[in-house]
């Protein structure tokens, strides 16, 4: 079985859906024996969340979107 | 009605893209200059765009190389990249355990940093790992897709994740440490 320092490496990119099958057939089978590692990839999990979360759709002030849609306008020649 | 193909293209992108300036510059001045001089680089060059079919992608690599640029400029693109990859924050708050009342230790953790902070804790971040931690974790582009942004070949880019995330976990750490931010929190509670 891998160790906890691989598995923990491999945890991202297991998230991500990027590791070879091999490698994630590993990591599953140390996660279904290792709460810790199950807690670690909890936690990336919990970051990832926190990172995303300040991604809304609607972050522009009002005036910087009428300046920006102004400046759009104004290099296609609109007005 | 919107009858410019350029203006047609970008509008629906500006909320993205001033969310990105602003993870990447830290503020709103910035963000917003950039934001202009991305745009202003996209007209220039709209008129010799062969596949528009990925605007967000395209604009994104615009406005990526115009904050390169930027850096650049500014003598800030030869930051050295000398990251510790042996930290672990999930057994640094095991081992520190910051909150002794909670149950939910890691959670209390990451529940200290709301929005703003986050941003703060991004810009300590080497500029070429912000860029690819932004792009994949905030807004979700592959590794590949990022490649393709930056420039850079798969590997270089995987290899940037990693230590980026473990730059943001010891930065996370550090951002908490030094504003006392688990002593107040262990402090509140007894």
């Amino acid at each position: 079985m891998i160790s906890c320092k691989d598995a923990v490496s491999r945890l991202w990119t297991y998230l991500d859906r990027n590791l070879e099958r091999v490698q994630e057939q590993e990591l599953e089978e140390h996660l279904g024996l290792c709460r810790h590692c199950c807690g670690e990839l909890e936690f990336a999990r919990q970051i990832r969340e926190r990172l995303r979360a300040g991604a809304r759709e609607s972050e522009i002030p009002p005036q910087t979107r009428e300046r920006m849609e102004d400046f759009v306008k104004r290099l296609g020649g609109g007005a | 009605m919107i009858t410019d193909p350029f203006e047609q293209m970008v509008r629906p992108h500006l909320d993205f893209l001033y969310g990105l300036a602003m993870r990447l510059c830290g503020n709103r001045t910035a963000a917003e200059d950039l934001v202009q001089d991305a745009l202003l680089r996209a007209f220039r060059a709209f008129p010799t765009l062969r596949n528009r079919e990925r605007p967000r992608l395209w604009l994104t690599r615009v406005l990526t190389s115009a904050f390169h640029d930027r850096l650049r400029s500014q003598g800030a693109d030869a930051v050295a990249m000398e990251i510790d990859t042996e930290f672990d924050l999930f057994d640094r708050i095991t081992e520190e355990d910051p909150f002794p009342y909670s149950d939910r230790v890691h959670l209390d953790f990451l529940d200290l940093f709301d929005d703003a902070k986050i941003l703060e804790v991004l810009q300590a971040l080497h500029p070429d790992l912000r860029t690819a931690l932004i792009l994949a974790y905030v807004y979700g582009f592959t590794a590949k897709e990022i490649g393709e942004i930056l420039n850079r070949p798969l590997g270089t880019v995987l290899a940037w994740l990693h230590r980026a995330r473990k730059q943001l976990e010891r930065e996370l750490w550090e951002y908490a440490s030094t504003r006392h931010l688990l002593t107040s929190q262990a402090e509140a509670r007894v």
